[in-house]
């Protein structure tokens, strides 16, 4: 059974088609890279995976679980897949540690104890143990990605979604945040990972997902994406972005 | 001011004899004491309505932000409804017209009916502001807490209402202040608050600009003292990091 498994899915504003017809699935212990020019429904759909963003047609299953059924309990759901946004969402009034523990103890229902020990541990791991009574305003950047990832990581993810985690950040910032996901993509996390990094898709990614207009229009392995030929569209994009 | 008598207030109320000590004692009061009084009234009558304002107006900012469309129409019916009638017709209201409809708040005092009738034209005002203060939070913060396992109440209470609060606190001491000066309208059905023991004492004495005076100070240190109490509260949940709350 495949982590997540998208069966087209469909999504519309209004008239505007945002999703058309999406299906694609991530394994296990699989690294995929979704990307795509801007309002090309990459974001939207890496929303529709833990149900921030509701779609109209097809579905969405997370380990076996519909996203989409009424009977789903989104929140628990959610609590066990991890979520990094483009522009953090660290809780700005909590200190890193109670940015780190909140959900472990409230959604989790852990000891503070436990919690704490855990948030300390990954804070380490992301390099920011020395942080840990500061404020998300008191850290660049690239820090205050670093402890979203650790924030996502205490809740024991089943897998990971990334919505373009380093698009708003300096680019001398970005390196400290991508490393910190390879060394979790080597050690076998599950993750989905809107991003243009593609040096991030050519060293870990097993497969490289192209959206254009809200279709899936490149589906394929990652050395088959950067090699073989492939649809016009996804040639056009790399162009692009791989030139400088 | 040679011809200023600030021994008005030393006055008894009945016979008009100056007491020595300005107190009254055995039954007797000075206009001093009916002073005093008349604020303990002003003052109860800012205070519950201040309580009532803030929990109505706080449940009907956050109804107009959630996702459902029934409890947002609420949310706006009350807010509306509430703030568009001015408040002296609203007290009025409460007063005369609400009992007539509702035979249950027949026997209730006016003092209730004026706490209820500012308090929930007050909690308009107040639904406006934690509305526009949630809404100024970055929208990846509802997802944030949503996406890490919190249900909808858990992801106000825990992530957006703690950030919108922090940042209306300038609007809301406004609000608190202005409460304080609109119980002033408590007058129109009888409440013994400042303002009428004011009309009431310069008619008695002739005295109305030494009264005056005084009830002016203590409306002014009424007011100020709620916008240092906001003040103090506002340094105290100040966010490290964040030159005013909520900049980002």
């Amino acid at each position: 059974m495949p982590m997540i498994e998208i069966k087209n899915v469909g999504k519309w504003y209004g008239d505007f088609n945002v999703l058309a017809d999406c299906t694609t699935q991530v394994e296990k212990g699989e690294v995929i890279v979704v990307c795509g020019p801007s309002g090309s429904g990459k974001s939207t759909l890496i929303k529709c995976v833990n149900g921030l963003e509701p779609f109209q047609k097809g579905e969405i299953l997370v380990n076996g679980t519909s996203v989409g059924a009424p009977g789903t309990n989104l929140s628990r759901l959610r609590s066990h897949v991890g979520m990094v946004f483009q522009h953090f969402e660290l809780f700005p009034h909590m200190s890193i540690t109670e940015n780190l523990t909140i959900g472990q103890v409230k959604v989790l229902g852990r000891g503070k104890e436990e919690a704490r020990d855990k948030g300390l541990k990954l804070l380490d791991r992301v390099g920011l143990k020395a942080h840990a009574h500061k404020f998300p305003g008191q850290l660049s950047g690239g820090q205050q990605q670093r402890v979203a990832i650790a924030r996502a990581l205490a809740m024991d993810p089943i897998c990971m979604l990334f919505d373009e985690p380093t698009s708003a950040l300096d680019p001398e910032m970005i390196n400290e945040v991508l490393d910190v996901m390879v060394q979790l993509a080597k050690e076998g996390m599950t993750m989905m990972c809107v991003t243009h990094e593609m040096g991030f898709a050519r060293k870990v990614a097993n497969r490289v997902i192209f959206m254009d207009h809200g279709r899936i229009v490149e589906d394929a392995d990652k050395d088959e994406f950067f090699g073989t030929p492939r649809s016009d569209r996804a040639q056009q994009f790399l162009a692009k972005i791989l030139n400088h | 001011m040679a011809d200023w008598d600030w021994q008005v207030f030393c006055k008894d109320t009945i016979e008009g004899e100056v007491i020595p000590r300005c107190f009254g004692g055995g039954g007797d009061i000075t206009y001093l004491d009916w002073m005093l009084s008349a604020w303990g009234w002003t003052l109860s009558v800012s205070l519950l309505s201040l309580a009532v304002a803030i929990v109505f107006g706080s449940l009907m900012g956050i109804l107009r932000t959630t996702p459902n469309r029934g409890l947002v129409f609420l949310g706006n019916a009350w807010t509306e409804l509430f703030r568009n009638i001015p408040l002296l017709v609203q007290i009025v209201l409460w007063y005369h017209v609400v009992p007539a409809f509702i035979p249950a708040l027949r026997g209730v005092p006016s003092f209730l009916l004026v706490v209820a009738a500012l308090g929930l034209f007050t909690s308009a005002r107040i639904s406006e502001q934690v509305r526009a203060g949630i809404q100024s939070l970055p929208r990846g913060q509802r997802m944030a807490g949503l996406a890490m396992g919190f249900t909808l109440p858990q992801t106000y209470r825990f992530i957006l209402l703690p950030m919108a609060f922090r940042i209306i606190i300038p609007p809301l001491t406004s609000e608190s202040m202005n409460i304080v000066k609109n119980s002033s309208v408590a007058f129109a059905v009888s409440i013994a608050e400042l303002t009428l023991f004011a009309m009431q004492a310069q008619e008695e004495t002739a005295r109305g600009i030494e009264i005056y005076l005084a009830v002016t100070g203590l409306y002014f240190i009424s007011a100020f003292a709620i916008n240092r109490i906001m003040h103090f509260i506002e340094g105290r949940v100040s966010v490290p990091g964040l030159i005013a709350a909520g900049g980002k």
